[in-house]
Protein backbone atom coordinates (compact mmCIF):
# COMPACT_ATOMS: atom_id res chain seq x y z
CA UNK A 1 0.00 0.00 0.00
CA UNK A 2 2.54 2.29 0.92
CA UNK A 3 4.95 2.05 -1.94
CA UNK A 4 1.82 1.83 -4.21
CA UNK A 5 1.05 4.88 -3.06
CA UNK A 6 4.14 6.80 -3.44
CA UNK A 7 4.56 4.81 -6.86
CA UNK A 8 0.98 6.31 -7.83
CA UNK A 9 1.86 10.30 -6.94
CA UNK A 10 5.58 9.74 -8.69
CA UNK A 11 3.85 8.56 -11.51
CA UNK A 12 1.16 11.28 -11.70
CA UNK A 13 3.96 14.00 -11.25
CA UNK A 14 5.91 12.35 -14.62
CA UNK A 15 2.78 11.89 -16.46
CA UNK A 16 2.06 15.78 -15.98
CA UNK A 17 5.78 16.94 -16.84
CA UNK A 18 6.24 14.52 -19.47
CA UNK A 19 2.88 16.44 -21.38
CA UNK A 20 4.70 20.06 -20.79
CA UNK A 21 8.35 19.92 -19.80
CA UNK A 22 7.03 23.36 -17.99
CA UNK A 23 9.06 22.30 -14.46
CA UNK A 24 12.38 20.71 -16.42
CA UNK A 25 13.35 22.97 -18.59
CA UNK A 26 12.73 26.55 -16.73
CA UNK A 27 14.69 24.25 -14.18
CA UNK A 28 17.62 23.75 -16.47
CA UNK A 29 17.30 27.27 -18.24
CA UNK A 30 17.54 28.76 -14.95
CA UNK A 31 20.78 26.72 -13.77
CA UNK A 32 22.22 28.15 -16.86
CA UNK A 33 21.98 31.43 -15.90
CA UNK A 34 22.63 30.94 -12.68
CA UNK A 35 26.44 29.37 -13.69
CA UNK A 36 26.96 32.50 -16.27
CA UNK A 37 26.16 34.92 -13.58
CA UNK A 38 28.38 33.45 -10.92
CA UNK A 39 31.67 32.60 -14.36
CA UNK A 40 31.21 36.41 -14.47
CA UNK A 41 32.23 36.62 -10.32
CA UNK A 42 34.41 33.90 -10.24
CA UNK A 43 36.55 34.01 -13.60
CA UNK A 44 39.66 36.10 -13.27
CA UNK A 45 42.00 36.69 -16.94
CA UNK A 46 39.95 34.24 -18.61
CA UNK A 47 40.60 31.03 -15.56
CA UNK A 48 38.17 30.17 -12.85
CA UNK A 49 39.85 30.78 -9.45
CA UNK A 50 40.23 27.57 -7.03
CA UNK A 51 37.61 26.12 -6.20
CA UNK A 52 34.87 27.74 -8.31
CA UNK A 53 33.65 25.41 -9.90
CA UNK A 54 32.68 23.29 -7.19
CA UNK A 55 30.59 26.15 -5.27
CA UNK A 56 29.43 27.11 -8.73
CA UNK A 57 28.07 23.96 -9.20
CA UNK A 58 25.94 23.44 -5.90
CA UNK A 59 24.49 26.83 -5.68
CA UNK A 60 23.08 26.12 -9.62
CA UNK A 61 21.71 22.90 -7.70
CA UNK A 62 20.35 24.89 -4.81
CA UNK A 63 18.91 27.59 -6.81
CA UNK A 64 17.46 26.17 -9.58
CA UNK A 65 15.81 23.07 -6.74
CA UNK A 66 14.12 26.04 -4.92
CA UNK A 67 13.08 26.93 -8.46
CA UNK A 68 11.34 23.64 -9.34
CA UNK A 69 9.98 23.24 -5.87
CA UNK A 70 8.07 26.34 -5.46
CA UNK A 71 6.74 25.72 -9.43
CA UNK A 72 6.06 22.00 -9.03
CA UNK A 73 3.97 23.00 -5.41
CA UNK A 74 2.04 25.63 -7.42
CA UNK A 75 1.02 23.61 -9.95
CA UNK A 76 -0.84 21.21 -7.35
CA UNK A 77 -1.80 24.72 -5.57
CA UNK A 78 -3.55 25.96 -8.81
CA UNK A 79 -5.18 22.56 -9.18
CA UNK A 80 -6.28 22.58 -5.89
CA UNK A 81 -4.90 18.69 -6.64
CA UNK A 82 -2.60 18.64 -2.78
CA UNK A 83 -6.42 18.58 -1.33
CA UNK A 84 -7.41 16.02 -3.40
CA UNK A 85 -4.45 13.96 -2.10
CA UNK A 86 -4.77 14.84 1.00
CA UNK A 87 -8.13 13.75 0.69
CA UNK A 88 -7.31 10.33 -0.78
CA UNK A 89 -7.72 7.32 1.77
CA UNK A 90 -3.60 7.04 1.43
CA UNK A 91 -1.00 7.18 4.60
CA UNK A 92 0.35 10.41 4.13
CA UNK A 93 4.31 9.55 4.23
CA UNK A 94 3.57 8.03 1.09
CA UNK A 95 2.48 10.76 -0.17
CA UNK A 96 5.73 12.68 1.32
CA UNK A 97 7.72 9.95 -0.37
CA UNK A 98 6.30 9.92 -3.97
CA UNK A 99 6.58 13.66 -4.26
CA UNK A 100 10.58 14.03 -3.04
CA UNK A 101 10.98 10.71 -5.34
CA UNK A 102 9.81 13.07 -8.06
CA UNK A 103 11.77 16.20 -6.87
CA UNK A 104 14.68 13.63 -7.01
CA UNK A 105 13.75 12.84 -10.31
CA UNK A 106 13.42 16.20 -11.26
CA UNK A 107 16.69 17.72 -9.81
CA UNK A 108 18.75 14.40 -10.67
CA UNK A 109 17.69 15.22 -14.55
CA UNK A 110 19.09 19.03 -14.27
CA UNK A 111 22.03 17.36 -12.54
CA UNK A 112 22.74 15.74 -15.69
CA UNK A 113 23.08 18.70 -17.86
CA UNK A 114 24.72 20.79 -15.28
CA UNK A 115 27.32 18.52 -14.63
CA UNK A 116 28.59 18.39 -17.68
CA UNK A 117 28.53 21.99 -18.41
CA UNK A 118 30.21 23.46 -15.25
CA UNK A 119 32.90 20.84 -16.31
CA UNK A 120 33.17 21.77 -19.52
CA UNK A 121 32.95 25.54 -18.56
CA UNK A 122 35.65 25.86 -16.10
CA UNK A 123 37.47 22.60 -16.98
CA UNK A 124 37.04 20.80 -13.58
CA UNK A 125 38.04 17.53 -13.45
CA UNK A 126 34.18 16.24 -12.33
CA UNK A 127 34.77 12.69 -13.91
CA UNK A 128 38.01 11.69 -12.47
CA UNK A 129 36.54 9.54 -9.45
CA UNK A 130 32.93 9.48 -10.83
CA UNK A 131 31.16 7.19 -8.18
CA UNK A 132 32.28 9.81 -5.24
CA UNK A 133 30.99 12.39 -7.22
CA UNK A 134 27.73 10.51 -7.73
CA UNK A 135 27.50 9.76 -4.33
CA UNK A 136 27.82 13.63 -3.44
CA UNK A 137 25.45 14.40 -5.52
CA UNK A 138 23.47 11.83 -4.93
CA UNK A 139 23.62 12.80 -0.45
CA UNK A 140 23.71 16.40 -1.03
CA UNK A 141 20.47 16.56 -3.51
CA UNK A 142 18.66 13.80 -1.21
CA UNK A 143 19.13 15.93 1.65
CA UNK A 144 17.82 19.33 0.18
CA UNK A 145 15.18 17.89 -1.48
CA UNK A 146 13.70 15.91 1.73
CA UNK A 147 13.78 19.36 3.73
CA UNK A 148 12.57 21.24 0.11
CA UNK A 149 9.75 18.94 -0.28
CA UNK A 150 8.32 18.76 3.33
CA UNK A 151 8.60 22.92 3.17
CA UNK A 152 7.24 23.44 0.14
CA UNK A 153 4.15 21.46 0.45
CA UNK A 154 3.54 23.02 3.62
CA UNK A 155 4.01 26.60 2.06
CA UNK A 156 1.37 25.80 0.24
CA UNK A 157 -1.28 27.15 2.25
CA UNK A 158 0.42 29.90 3.60
CA UNK A 159 0.94 33.59 2.34
CA UNK A 160 3.61 34.73 0.84
CA UNK A 161 4.98 31.23 -0.11
CA UNK A 162 7.28 32.38 -2.64
CA UNK A 163 9.88 34.66 0.03
CA UNK A 164 9.58 32.08 2.46
CA UNK A 165 10.41 28.82 1.01
CA UNK A 166 14.35 29.74 0.54
CA UNK A 167 14.09 31.99 4.06
CA UNK A 168 13.33 28.47 5.53
CA UNK A 169 14.91 26.35 3.09
CA UNK A 170 18.69 27.50 3.03
CA UNK A 171 19.50 28.04 6.27
CA UNK A 172 18.41 24.51 7.45
CA UNK A 173 19.95 22.85 4.31
CA UNK A 174 23.04 25.06 4.22
CA UNK A 175 25.32 22.21 6.18
CA UNK A 176 24.26 19.85 3.19
CA UNK A 177 25.69 22.61 0.89
CA UNK A 178 28.62 22.86 2.54
CA UNK A 179 29.25 19.36 2.46
CA UNK A 180 28.60 18.96 -1.24
CA UNK A 181 30.47 22.06 -2.37
CA UNK A 182 33.48 21.15 0.31
CA UNK A 183 33.43 17.10 -0.44
CA UNK A 184 33.25 17.80 -4.85
CA UNK A 185 36.08 20.79 -3.84
CA UNK A 186 38.57 17.82 -2.12
CA UNK A 187 37.53 15.76 -5.47
CA UNK A 188 38.68 18.69 -7.85
CA UNK A 189 41.89 19.51 -6.07
CA UNK A 190 45.33 19.02 -8.00
CA UNK A 191 45.49 15.20 -6.30
CA UNK A 192 42.12 14.26 -5.40
CA UNK A 193 41.61 13.94 -1.76
CA UNK A 194 39.13 10.71 -1.46
CA UNK A 195 39.57 10.50 2.15
CA UNK A 196 38.20 14.17 2.61
CA UNK A 197 35.46 13.43 -0.23
CA UNK A 198 34.73 9.75 1.38
CA UNK A 199 34.11 12.19 4.86
CA UNK A 200 31.82 14.72 3.85
CA UNK A 201 29.79 12.24 2.19
CA UNK A 202 29.61 10.57 5.00
CA UNK A 203 28.49 13.72 7.16
CA UNK A 204 25.83 13.86 4.34
CA UNK A 205 24.63 10.09 4.81
CA UNK A 206 23.95 11.39 8.45
CA UNK A 207 22.13 14.62 7.77
CA UNK A 208 19.84 12.86 4.53
CA UNK A 209 19.07 10.14 7.58
CA UNK A 210 18.40 13.04 10.13
CA UNK A 211 15.86 15.49 7.20
CA UNK A 212 14.17 12.14 5.94
CA UNK A 213 13.38 10.87 9.34
CA UNK A 214 12.39 14.06 10.24
CA UNK A 215 10.49 14.73 7.38
CA UNK A 216 8.30 11.49 7.16
CA UNK A 217 7.50 12.44 11.23
CA UNK A 218 6.21 15.38 10.80
CA UNK A 219 4.18 15.31 7.61
CA UNK A 220 1.39 14.33 8.93
CA UNK A 221 0.50 16.41 11.51
CA UNK A 222 1.54 19.31 9.29
CA UNK A 223 -0.06 18.80 6.64
CA UNK A 224 -3.43 18.11 8.63
CA UNK A 225 -5.70 21.19 9.00
CA UNK B 1 6.34 28.53 37.90
CA UNK B 2 4.38 31.29 38.88
CA UNK B 3 4.90 30.85 42.59
CA UNK B 4 9.04 30.76 41.72
CA UNK B 5 9.23 33.76 39.55
CA UNK B 6 9.73 36.58 42.54
CA UNK B 7 12.86 34.49 43.98
CA UNK B 8 13.94 33.94 40.96
CA UNK B 9 13.85 37.62 39.58
CA UNK B 10 15.73 38.02 42.78
CA UNK B 11 18.39 35.36 42.30
CA UNK B 12 19.03 36.73 38.84
CA UNK B 13 19.19 39.99 40.10
CA UNK B 14 21.72 39.06 42.78
CA UNK B 15 24.02 37.35 40.13
CA UNK B 16 24.17 39.76 37.96
CA UNK B 17 25.17 42.06 40.60
CA UNK B 18 28.13 39.75 41.66
CA UNK B 19 29.24 38.36 38.47
CA UNK B 20 31.35 41.64 37.23
CA UNK B 21 32.93 41.40 41.11
CA UNK B 22 33.94 37.21 40.08
CA UNK B 23 35.22 37.79 36.51
CA UNK B 24 37.55 41.08 38.31
CA UNK B 25 38.97 38.10 40.51
CA UNK B 26 39.35 35.77 38.03
CA UNK B 27 43.07 35.88 36.68
CA UNK B 28 44.45 37.38 33.16
CA UNK B 29 45.41 34.81 30.50
CA UNK B 30 48.75 34.48 29.88
CA UNK B 31 48.10 34.99 26.05
CA UNK B 32 45.33 37.06 25.47
CA UNK B 33 44.85 39.21 28.63
CA UNK B 34 42.35 40.66 29.63
CA UNK B 35 40.47 40.20 26.14
CA UNK B 36 39.85 36.84 27.21
CA UNK B 37 37.31 37.52 29.85
CA UNK B 38 34.68 38.43 27.34
CA UNK B 39 34.17 34.66 27.42
CA UNK B 40 32.14 34.88 30.73
CA UNK B 41 29.95 36.35 28.51
CA UNK B 42 30.39 34.75 25.26
CA UNK B 43 29.93 31.16 26.32
CA UNK B 44 26.67 31.61 28.56
CA UNK B 45 25.21 33.97 25.90
CA UNK B 46 25.83 30.23 23.56
CA UNK B 47 24.16 28.55 26.44
CA UNK B 48 21.62 30.30 26.91
CA UNK B 49 20.58 30.07 22.83
CA UNK B 50 21.14 25.82 23.09
CA UNK B 51 18.51 26.11 26.07
CA UNK B 52 16.05 28.41 24.18
CA UNK B 53 16.09 25.96 21.21
CA UNK B 54 16.25 22.77 23.37
CA UNK B 55 12.57 24.44 25.16
CA UNK B 56 11.31 25.36 21.75
CA UNK B 57 12.12 22.24 20.19
CA UNK B 58 10.27 20.27 22.91
CA UNK B 59 7.66 22.29 23.14
CA UNK B 60 6.77 22.71 19.12
CA UNK B 61 7.31 18.80 19.28
CA UNK B 62 4.42 18.89 21.76
CA UNK B 63 2.24 21.55 19.86
CA UNK B 64 3.11 19.50 16.14
CA UNK B 65 1.51 16.10 17.70
CA UNK B 66 -0.69 16.85 20.38
CA UNK B 67 -2.17 20.45 19.00
CA UNK B 68 -1.40 21.87 22.49
CA UNK B 69 -1.24 25.62 22.04
CA UNK B 70 -0.29 26.33 25.42
CA UNK B 71 3.04 24.79 24.07
CA UNK B 72 3.14 26.60 20.88
CA UNK B 73 3.32 29.88 23.48
CA UNK B 74 6.74 28.16 24.93
CA UNK B 75 7.81 27.82 21.38
CA UNK B 76 7.38 31.07 19.91
CA UNK B 77 8.70 32.77 23.12
CA UNK B 78 11.62 30.72 23.30
CA UNK B 79 12.53 31.33 19.84
CA UNK B 80 12.43 34.79 20.38
CA UNK B 81 15.01 34.52 23.54
CA UNK B 82 16.74 31.91 20.67
CA UNK B 83 17.76 34.87 18.70
CA UNK B 84 18.03 36.95 21.32
CA UNK B 85 21.04 34.93 23.06
CA UNK B 86 22.32 34.26 20.02
CA UNK B 87 22.63 37.77 19.03
CA UNK B 88 24.81 38.26 22.17
CA UNK B 89 26.89 35.26 21.29
CA UNK B 90 27.34 36.52 17.58
CA UNK B 91 28.15 40.17 18.99
CA UNK B 92 30.59 39.11 21.91
CA UNK B 93 32.25 36.59 19.45
CA UNK B 94 33.57 39.08 16.75
CA UNK B 95 34.41 41.70 19.73
CA UNK B 96 37.17 38.65 21.33
CA UNK B 97 38.09 37.62 17.12
CA UNK B 98 39.11 41.62 16.54
CA UNK B 99 41.26 40.98 19.51
CA UNK B 100 42.29 36.76 19.13
CA UNK B 101 42.38 36.35 15.73
CA UNK B 102 42.65 39.93 14.23
CA UNK B 103 39.94 39.80 12.27
CA UNK B 104 36.21 40.79 13.06
CA UNK B 105 34.74 37.19 11.28
CA UNK B 106 36.62 33.88 9.85
CA UNK B 107 34.84 32.08 7.57
CA UNK B 108 35.04 28.84 9.47
CA UNK B 109 32.61 26.29 10.15
CA UNK B 110 31.96 26.85 13.69
CA UNK B 111 31.09 30.75 13.11
CA UNK B 112 29.32 30.27 9.65
CA UNK B 113 27.01 27.31 11.63
CA UNK B 114 26.38 29.44 14.24
CA UNK B 115 25.63 32.34 12.21
CA UNK B 116 23.36 29.70 10.37
CA UNK B 117 21.29 28.97 13.33
CA UNK B 118 20.96 32.02 14.48
CA UNK B 119 19.53 32.43 10.84
CA UNK B 120 16.97 28.88 11.42
CA UNK B 121 15.10 30.89 14.32
CA UNK B 122 14.90 34.21 12.40
CA UNK B 123 13.44 32.41 9.42
CA UNK B 124 10.65 30.95 12.47
CA UNK B 125 10.27 34.23 13.77
CA UNK B 126 9.87 35.49 9.82
CA UNK B 127 6.99 33.01 9.38
CA UNK B 128 5.33 33.84 11.96
CA UNK B 129 5.27 37.10 11.52
CA UNK B 130 4.11 37.01 7.69
CA UNK B 131 2.97 33.19 7.00
CA UNK B 132 -0.60 34.46 7.62
CA UNK B 133 -3.01 31.25 9.19
CA UNK B 134 -1.48 28.46 9.58
CA UNK B 135 2.00 29.38 9.89
CA UNK B 136 2.08 28.30 13.77
CA UNK B 137 2.83 24.63 12.26
CA UNK B 138 5.20 25.71 9.14
CA UNK B 139 6.92 27.54 12.46
CA UNK B 140 7.21 24.69 14.74
CA UNK B 141 8.48 22.51 11.90
CA UNK B 142 11.49 24.70 11.17
CA UNK B 143 12.41 24.72 15.00
CA UNK B 144 12.31 20.84 14.69
CA UNK B 145 14.67 20.92 12.15
CA UNK B 146 16.61 23.96 13.73
CA UNK B 147 16.47 21.66 16.91
CA UNK B 148 18.37 19.14 14.58
CA UNK B 149 20.82 21.16 13.10
CA UNK B 150 21.87 22.64 16.38
CA UNK B 151 24.05 19.69 17.80
CA UNK B 152 26.39 19.73 14.25
CA UNK B 153 27.21 23.31 15.51
CA UNK B 154 28.32 22.29 18.76
CA UNK B 155 30.09 19.19 17.73
CA UNK B 156 31.63 21.10 14.39
CA UNK B 157 35.00 22.25 16.43
CA UNK B 158 35.51 18.72 17.41
CA UNK B 159 34.98 17.33 13.80
CA UNK B 160 37.45 19.97 11.60
CA UNK B 161 40.15 22.06 12.46
CA UNK B 162 38.89 25.68 13.17
CA UNK B 163 40.30 28.43 14.71
CA UNK B 164 37.21 28.76 17.21
CA UNK B 165 38.45 27.02 20.47
CA UNK B 166 37.22 23.81 21.31
CA UNK B 167 34.71 21.96 23.33
CA UNK B 168 37.07 20.34 25.46
CA UNK B 169 38.18 23.96 26.39
CA UNK B 170 35.27 24.67 28.87
CA UNK B 171 35.42 21.35 31.15
CA UNK B 172 39.48 21.78 31.23
CA UNK B 173 39.84 25.37 32.52
CA UNK B 174 41.54 25.65 36.00
CA UNK B 175 39.57 26.57 39.32
CA UNK B 176 39.55 30.16 39.38
CA UNK B 177 38.19 30.50 36.03
CA UNK B 178 35.60 27.83 35.96
CA UNK B 179 33.88 29.04 38.94
CA UNK B 180 33.13 32.63 37.46
CA UNK B 181 32.34 30.78 34.29
CA UNK B 182 29.71 28.55 36.32
CA UNK B 183 28.08 31.61 37.88
CA UNK B 184 27.50 33.26 34.96
CA UNK B 185 26.62 30.51 32.72
CA UNK B 186 23.85 29.62 35.35
CA UNK B 187 22.79 33.66 35.48
CA UNK B 188 22.54 33.30 31.86
CA UNK B 189 19.94 29.98 31.99
CA UNK B 190 18.08 31.81 34.90
CA UNK B 191 17.75 35.18 33.31
CA UNK B 192 16.28 32.49 30.30
CA UNK B 193 13.87 31.60 32.60
CA UNK B 194 12.63 34.92 33.86
CA UNK B 195 12.23 36.20 30.52
CA UNK B 196 10.66 33.24 29.28
CA UNK B 197 8.12 33.44 31.87
CA UNK B 198 7.17 36.75 31.27
CA UNK B 199 7.36 36.20 27.35
CA UNK B 200 4.42 33.12 27.82
CA UNK B 201 2.40 35.02 30.25
CA UNK B 202 2.11 37.93 27.80
CA UNK B 203 1.81 35.21 25.07
CA UNK B 204 -1.40 34.13 26.95
CA UNK B 205 -3.07 37.33 27.88
CA UNK B 206 -2.47 37.99 23.74
CA UNK B 207 -4.71 34.41 23.28
CA UNK B 208 -7.42 35.68 26.33
CA UNK B 209 -7.79 39.08 24.22
CA UNK B 210 -7.99 37.42 20.56
CA UNK B 211 -11.01 35.11 22.00
CA UNK B 212 -13.03 38.31 23.58
CA UNK B 213 -12.39 39.97 20.92
CA UNK B 214 -13.13 36.95 18.54
CA UNK B 215 -16.79 36.58 21.16
CA UNK B 216 -17.12 40.44 20.75
CA UNK B 217 -17.70 39.95 16.92
CA UNK B 218 -20.16 37.03 16.85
Amino acid sequence: MFLRTAWLVLRKDFAIEARSWEVLTTTLFFATACVLVFAFAFVREGRAVEDAAAGILWIAIAFSGTLALGRTFERERYGETLRALLLAPAPRPALYVGKLLGMLALLGTAELFLVPMVAFLFQAALFSRPLLLAALLAGGTLGFCAVGTLFAAMLVRARSRDVLLPILLYPITIPVIIAGVRGTAALLAATPDEAAATMWIGILAAFDVVFVTLALWTFEPLMTE
Amino acid sequence: MRKAFAPLVVVVAALFVSAPYFIAQAPYESTMGLIQKIMYFHVPSWIGMYTAILVCGIASAIYLFQNNTAADRYAVSAAELAVLFGLMGLVTGPLWGRKAWGVWWEWDVRLTSALLLELVFVGYLLVRKYGGPGSEKLAAATALFGFAVAPFVYKSVDIWRTVHPKTSVVPTLPRVMAGPLALTALAFVLLFLVLLTLRVRLAERQAVLDELYLADED
